[in-house]
């Protein structure tokens, strides 16, 4: 099986430290309802395993099913160039349904980002390549479906849906040697 | 006969090395495709169970999104399965596609019983890949289990590796 590739790096965008002895990295697409889902469960998942978990989030957008996954995620990169990426990744999570460029510019003010920056670099398509090149990353790595999950670089074909079920297998995944 | 144990069934697709035979089958109801008549780039054959099942809806998928990539190598992709051209039709436009599926229709499975890719006991093709180089000769091939998308990131390997190596049209005399 593939290994993660590129591993995690300063380049991605982290929550949790990094002395953390399990890494969890998220594929996954802003218009996805299983990602979507993922979120709601990640979020106790992450509080239960607190400083245990480092957690980074890639962007895999299936763009051609899903038409606004790619502009959501550029949107949370330009947040990110501002400071914000958590902020807004969870704001698109949590408003899925509304992804159309005006949605995304309004999350971008309700965070108080700086709105027209945002608004430019959307047009200007400035994220696209950041976006593109996790895209390629994660079908390099095998990502095979949103959300694919790698546990200290490899990917993990088990169930994630209930969020017990999935801290006890990361906990079990955290207590192994690190392969990388 | 039908061959029952998954594992000896697995290798039972063509290996690399093979000529890949050739075939024409239905990409439309009003078309076909003649696979020989795609000799000058790499051929991508996706076999696959059936259209509609879940896996496969996310197997097609991941790969119209991996087109891109695919193309940058030259390769060409089709998607077969034992599905008719009417079905596929509905398929791909509900999916938005971009490749052609071909229908092994009639008589059923008989592409993917050449490639080794037919399951008896189902009546479908199995989850089979296949890189086929410009000079017809299967470069790599691999068959996963019916249940997992088998991802892209095996047939971009062997693109990348077919890359680097003269076609087998260019080392036969």
């Amino acid at each position: 099986m593939s290994p993660l590739t590129p591993p995690v790096s300063d380049a991605d965008h982290v929550a949790g430290p990094d002395s953390a002895p399990l890494t969890l990295v998220e594929y996954g697409d802003y218009e996805c309802p299983y990602c979507g889902r993922a979120y709601v469960i990640l979020q106790s998942v992450r509080r239960a395993l607190d400083s245990q978990l480092r957690f980074v989030f890639r962007n895999l957008p299936l763009a051609e099913i899903h038409p606004h996954a790619r502009k959501a995620a550029q949107a949370a990169e330009a947040a990110g160039a501002q400071g914000k990426f958590w902020e807004m990744h969870d704001a698109l999570f949590e408003n899925q349904n509304a992804l159309e460029e005006a949605d995304l510019l309004r999350y971008a003010r309700m965070l108080e980002l700086d709105t027209e920056r945002i608004a430019r670099e959307l047009k200007d398509q400035t994220f696209a390549k950041r976006v593109r090149d996790d895209f390629r990353s994660g079908i390099r790595s095998g990502a095979n479906n949103t959300p694919t999950f790698f546990m200290n670089g490899e990917r993990y074909d088990g169930s994630w849906e209930d969020a017990d079920a999935f801290t006890r297998v990361l906990r079990e995944t955290a207590g192994r040697p690190v392969l990388s | 006969m039908a061959e029952t144990d998954p594992a000896r069934r697995a290798a039972g697709i063509l290996p690399p090395g093979a000529p890949a035979p050739d075939f024409t089958l239905k990409t439309a109801p009003d078309q076909t495709l003649r696979l020989s008549t795609r000799r000058s780039h790499p051929v991508i054959l996706a076999f696959y169970p059936a259209d509609w099942s879940p896996v496969c809806g996310d197997q097609m998928a991941l790969y119209n999104e991996v087109l891109p990539e695919f193309q940058e190598h030259g390769a060409e992709l089709f998607g077969i399965s034992v599905d008719g051209a009417w079905c596929h039709a509905a398929f791909a436009r509900d999916r938005k596609l971009r490749f052609p599926l071909l229908s092994d229709f009639e008589p059923k499975g008989a592409v993917s019983r050449q490639y080794g890719a037919y399951r008896e006991e189902d009546g479908t093709s199995e989850r089979a890949l296949f890189v086929i180089d410009a000079g017809g000769i299967i470069h790599w091939s691999y068959c996963s289990p019916i249940d997992v998308n088998p991802g892209a990131d095996g047939i971009l390997s062997a693109l990348e590796s077919l890359d680097r190596q003269p076609t087998s049209a260019e080392v036969r005399p």
